[in-house]
């Protein structure tokens, strides 16, 4: 937290000469071995650390990768084939990256709900949710742009229609939208050309984002993390350092995520791919059903929902758009769903909307796909515009525990833990 | 001499100015790193395209590329021909021809989307005006959509044997490229 002074002791000369001069290493003792965490993170709190390992295996597999890959329309195709089949370990390294891709939309989402649920956007945590929002936007972009590579079917498709949506902007200034697309592809058409820049721009993007996640976890540093009772940390007593005990448990929730991951790129690694992206792009077919990766098919399905392109276009930005203001949208005083009883049940219910949404997201655009589409999309919006602010004002939270402290010692009244349940008693 | 801070003085003007520019020079650097994006010169040279048509028979469609664009160009059988007119009279969700040879505000009328003469021949941008996609109707097993046109797979658009549209997303009638007949069987497209 803001008021933490990290007790980095430079144990030799050497190092004692160098704190003096460059303090990094205690900036990173304070920052990352003894900085206090709360005493009641639950293993929602581990997915920060899984998304920085992330982060980290796709920069360092996709630098291997751009060492053998070719982007030019006549090339990527088969220099994606000749990575599976002839480059050594090639195979392994080019599903760890795309494997890695899901999983990183994976953890990023089971983040994102974390957040929502415990209320870590509420004050004084705004700006540091805004910055992962940031992320989140540079994430869904690096990964639209990385899918084009390997230049099949789906590659080309897909950024036909996501480089089409743009053209909506005819409807506001007639040409504005065509000129954006031209500018988008370098050409009339989707082509080699538009290959060649979404290759640069998809190595330029991660660096990006990771400048962003040095500003985000500095942000956390600042508030402190938010925890399960949504209470701030009141005294030291409430927290334990970071290294070894935050530690300990993350590297728990990175190896369960880890077999996982593992268990994709070893023994299904094109599950969460699509069979048309094993055909060379093709600008004359288009295929019978296009479908973005998963991750994407929530925001797709509201894209179709809408019969209006524009409105649809709109639509499908606005959904990503507002979590930017959810800060703002959510009235409640009371941070962690835990003690809030009706908004729990609203929060599920979102859950179970994305889901719904990104399973018709999938489904062709017909009936009854559609209408239960444009349902879900209410829903959705719903819950951002309506359920956040409403929800806030009307609802009696439950009994809060004075703090953390008493939560974890179960001598909260209301929602507390069954007296059976309660911790060991603190010791010290 | 006293200078009171308020005062807007000849300095001021300097920074001021100097700011605008760098402001201006700026800016302007920004031009060719955005320029360099358009399409270039290589890419606007692919021009026009020339395709023969004796090949094809009543009720048969073929897609040409026209710069780097599908082009489809379907032979319309006389009930299709006779549907398309009968529809210039219905509910059209875009009125606009979409002709390039024709201004914009003439009409969405099947006589302005074919040539004069040639009316058996339909030749049209192969884009969905939606997002991009390319409407299936141009084989025969293809789904032709509710109109008998082309239905596109994407997100549901159907357009008529005139390639308007009539029902989903898509907000514009398919174009119609510039072409002329250079003989009775053969059109330059561009």
């Amino acid at each position: 937290m803001s008021g933490h002074v990290s007790t980095y002791q430079p144990t030799s000369r050497w190092g004692k000469w160098f704190d003096e001069r460059l303090p990094i290493a205690r900036m990173m003792h304070g920052q990352f071995v003894d900085f206090p965490t709360p005493r009641n993170l639950n293993y929602a709190w581990t997915f920060g650390g899984i998304l920085t390992f992330c982060l980290v295996a796709q920069i360092v597999t996709g630098v291997v990768l751009a060492m053998h890959y070719e982007p030019s329309a006549a090339g990527a195709f088969n220099s994606v084939e000749h990575i599976r089949r002839d480059v050594n370990f090639g195979w392994m390294i080019k599903n760890f990256h795309a494997v890695g891709a899901s999983m990183f939309f994976v953890a990023v989402y089971i983040h994102i709900f974390r957040g929502l649920y415990y209320g870590s956007y509420k004050a004084p945590r705004e700006v540091l949710w805004i910055l992962g929002v940031l992320i989140f936007f540079a994430m869904m972009a690096t990964a639209f742009l990385g899918y084009a590579l390997p230049w099949g079917q789906m590659s080309f498709w897909g950024v036909t229609v996501i480089t089409n949506l743009f053209s909506a902007l005819d409807g506001v200034i007639s040409g504005l939208g065509t000129g954006i697309t031209e500018w988008l592809w370098g050409g009339y058409a989707v082509s080699g050309v538009t290959l060649n820049r979404f290759f640069s721009l998809h190595y330029l993007l991660p660096f990006v984002i990771f400048g962003l996640v040095v500003l985000h976890i500095w942000a956390l540093h600042v508030a402190g993390q938010n925890n399960p009772t949504g209470l701030d940390v009141k005294t030291k007593s409430e927290t334990v350092p970071m290294y070894p005990y935050a530690v300990a448990k993350d590297a728990v929730g990175m190896f369960v995520f880890l077999i996982l991951f593992a268990w994709f790129v070893f023994f299904a690694p094109d599950y969460l791919g699509h069979a048309d992206n094993f055909t060379p792009a093709n600008p004359l077919v288009t295929p019978p059903h296009i479908v973005p990766e998963w991750y994407f098919l929530p925001f797709y399905a509201i894209l179709r929902a809408i019969p209006s392109k524009l409105g649809g276009v709109i639509a499908m930005f606005a959904a990503v758009l507002i979590l930017l203001f959810v800060p703002w949208l959510d009235t409640s005083r009371v941070r962690s769903a835990k003690y809030r009883p009706m908004f729990k049940w609203f929060f599920w219910y979102f859950v179970f909307t994305c889901i719904a949404l990104g399973w018709l997201g999938s489904k062709p655009a017909e009936q009854p796909y559609v209408f239960w589409a444009q349902f879900f999309t209410l829903s959705y919006f719903a819950f951002f515009l309506l359920v956040l602010p409403i929800v806030g004002l009307i609802e009696t939270p439950g009994k809060l525990p004075r703090s953390i402290s008493d939560s974890v010692l179960g001598k909260s009244g209301g929602l507390g833990l069954p007296s059976g349940a309660t911790a060991a008693p603190e010791k010290r | 001499m006293a200078v009171v801070a308020d005062d807007v003085n000849r300095r001021d003007f300097l920074v001021t100015a100097g700011n605008v520019f760098a402001a201006v020079g700026g800016a302007a650097l920004l031009w060719p790193f955005i320029q360099q994006m358009n399409p270039d010169s290589s890419a606007q040279a692919l021009a026009s395209t020339e395709i023969d048509l004796s090949p094809i028979k009543e009720g048969q469609a073929i897609t040409g590329l026209w710069r780097g664009k599908p082009v489809f160009i379907r032979y319309r059988t006389k009930d299709e021909i006779a549907k398309a007119k009968a529809d210039d009279t219905a509910a059209l969700v875009d009125n606009e021809a979409r002709n390039l040879a024709l201004p914009e505000s003439d009409p969405a009328t099947d006589a302005n989307r074919v040539k004069a003469g040639h009316e058996q021949w339909l030749i049209l941008v192969g884009i969905c005006t939606h997002l991009g996609c390319i409407p299936k109707g141009q084989s025969m097993g293809d789904a032709r959509g509710d109109f008998g046109g082309w239905f596109c797979p994407c997100h549901g658009s159907h357009y008529d044997t005139s390639g308007r549209i009539r029902k989903g997303p898509a907000p514009r009638n398919l174009d119609v490229p510039p072409y002329t007949f250079t003989s009775d069987t053969m059109i330059k497209i561009g």
